[in-house]
């Protein structure tokens, strides 16, 4: 989507905020985070009663930066733009939306390359590992601090549904409605198979010197950019790279060398690169863990069904046929669970061609589903 | 979207006669959830319809229906046994693929179904049969080439395939432009509800 087309029904400029939490946080793995900052994006306006607020959380390489742009940065839309914003799926005009980055993150949030007060230096390899019930924690403190005591609904895809699942499952009274997109209920072995590629590869990066690679004034660009190629490759469907690249060669004959050749070599360095020049890798090799811990069922002896005893949200379940990734099977898993405890599910299976990434991409059915099911939390919540 | 009122289709009545109040409903090719809909504001129920169409999905949303995405003729493995007081199967059973595997599927996660369809022996459709074409009429609108209605019956031949299998019918309702139909039933009836159990 050109960006000039982005505008015209965008929320328009946008700024970022923050907000600071000096009440410790303790982590799933133990540890704790003694204060810890977390910055945000709002657009629309929360109405009087504070009822029409919706907390969009991201996945695994974006951002608090959803939707509008920058005055002084007008490209950089924001990564849900096509979803959010006046008139469309998700409404601006009548919901008071909430972008956030995780803890973790690298896009302001306390991180890796924050300072560890502490030690005065970044905390590096020594930053917690961070799951997903403690970013959805931290989402609720922030909450707390904007006045919302129940949001509308909380949305995300792909890892960001995994937050807006256990919202659900751990704060069933702070949320009307839950949109799951393009999730799973827990990793399978060949996703976190991929995951752990990715990780070995910023791990035995020279530069990554036990994650401490920022006082060493470096940072292990070749690791993060192979762990993006691998990453990418799973976000398209085999349909999908063959309809984009095919066999098509870069400059139209075989070198017999080690060039990038084919277009989709071309395609993968590319997405590469661009990622590790503005990503952090102790943020990504955390987000997949988060990725590989999340399993609501692990502490109900692999119930599912147990495991979302308590949901009394109304859920929207999302997913894309083509998506080999978080497959419509696993969605399904979750509706099944649902189903079992008389939740009041919806779920949508869309045929798209796009595999994972088409949570992202304007899909005319994907869209109207979304703004239908937001058009029925308006008139629940007048908003 | 039109309102949910009993008018709209002929058999609503006389499924939501069967089904008790605030019951758990399963409705299977529950196409823009309005049946689902009157059922909820006409007897309080619960539940949720199946339904593959994408353009009808979304009408159940905008109907406040609750609908998951799906293929009957893959079964209905996303429910549970026994998980709903009833599982309903309003006019799709004559276009089902598998008869018998959606009728089995039904009475596996329903206490109880019920089933509606054309009679295709109407004396109207047995008229147009011995004239020698196949019957195209209000209640069959469609010619014999483009037809989703691939496994059509009649009255007595759905009573003797639920005998055969030993499935109980509680009980039926024959119809005619609305009205019930008394007498000779198999010949004078446009459309049949039956409310069975296994």
């Amino acid at each position: 989507m050109s960006s000039e087309h982005a505008h015209t029904a965008s929320v328009g400029v946008v700024r970022p905020q923050t907000a600071r939490f000096s009440e410790p946080l303790t982590l799933r793995g133990g540890m704790v985070l003694r204060g810890y900052e977390l910055v945000y994006e709002t657009y629309g306006r929360l109405n009087a009663d504070r009822s029409n607020a919706v907390l969009v959380c991201h996945a695994l390489n974006a951002s608090h930066h959803v939707a509008g742009y920058y005055e002084d940065d007008p490209d950089n839309t924001g990564w849900w733009d096509n979803m959010i914003g006046p008139g469309k799926p998700l409404d601006t005009d009548r919901f008071f939306v909430i972008g956030v980055n995780n803890l973790g993150g690298c896009h302001g949030s306390t991180g890796p390359s924050s300072i560890n007060p502490d030690t005065g230096r970044p905390w590096g390899g020594d930053f917690p590992v961070v799951t997903v019930e403690d970013w959805v924690d931290a989402q609720a403190r922030l909450a707390d601090q904007l006045g919302i005591t129940r949001f509308a609904a909380v949305m995300g895809g792909s890892l960001g549904a995994m937050q807006a699942l256990a919202w659900a499952i751990r704060y069933p009274d702070r949320l009307r409605h839950s949109i799951v997109i393009a999730c799973a209920p827990n990793l399978s072995a060949q996703n976190i198979a991929f995951n752990e590629v990715a990780r070995q590869a910023i791990i035995t990066d020279p530069d990554f010197h036990g994650g401490a690679y920022q006082l060493q004034g470096t940072a292990p660009k070749r690791g993060l950019r192979v762990a993006r190629m691998v990453g990418h490759i799973t976000y398209l469907s085999d349909d999908e790279m063959a309809s984009k690249f095919g066999r098509q060669l870069k400059h139209g004959r075989l070198g017999y060398s080690f060039d990038t050749e084919f277009q989709i070599e071309s395609y993968l360095r590319h997405q590469g690169n661009k990622f590790a020049d503005y990503f952090d890798a102790n943020t990504y090799l955390r987000i997949t863990k988060a990725l590989d811990y999340f399993d609501p069922a692990f502490a109900c002896g692999g119930d599912l069904s147990a495991a979302l005893k308590d949901v009394t949200a109304g859920m929207l379940v999302v997913s894309f046929t083509t998506d080999w990734r978080f497959s419509p099977e696993r969605s399904r898993e979750i509706v099944r669970a649902l189903l079992d405890n008389r939740a009041r599910v919806t779920y949508a299976e869309i045929d798209a061609p796009h595999g994972h990434d088409a949570f992202l991409l304007e899909d005319p059915r994907y869209h109207r589903l979304v703004a239908a099911y937001f058009r029925r939390i308006a008139a629940e919540t007048q908003a | 979207m039109s309102g949910a009122n009993g008018s709209q289709r002929p058999d609503f009545a006389a499924i939501a006669q069967c089904v008790p109040r605030a019951a758990h409903v399963l409705d299977l090719g529950c196409g823009d959830g309005t049946l689902l809909k009157y059922l909820q504001q006409s007897r309080g129920v619960t539940g949720y319809g199946v339904e593959i169409d994408d353009a009808k999905v979304l009408a159940c949303v905008d109907n406040g229906v609750h609908v998951i995405q799906g293929d009957l003729e893959r079964g209905l493995a996303e429910f549970a046994d026994g998980s709903f007081d009833f599982v309903v199967l309003s006019q799709t059973l004559q276009a089902m693929r598998n008869t018998e595997r959606i009728v089995r599927e039904m009475l596996r996660v329903g206490r109880a179904g019920i089933v509606t369809f054309p009679n295709f022996g109407h004396w109207k459709n047995r008229l147009q049969i011995l004239r020698g074409r196949m019957p195209v009429s209000d209640r069959l609108p469609f010619e014999w080439f483009d037809t989703p209605n691939i496994h059509l019956c009649t009255i007595a031949d759905f009573e003797r395939f639920c005998a055969e299998r030993g499935i109980r019918i509680v009980s039926r309702t024959v119809l005619s432009n609305g009205r019930p139909v008394k007498s000779l039933p198999n010949l004078l009836g446009e459309l049949a509800v039956y409310h069975f159990s296994g």
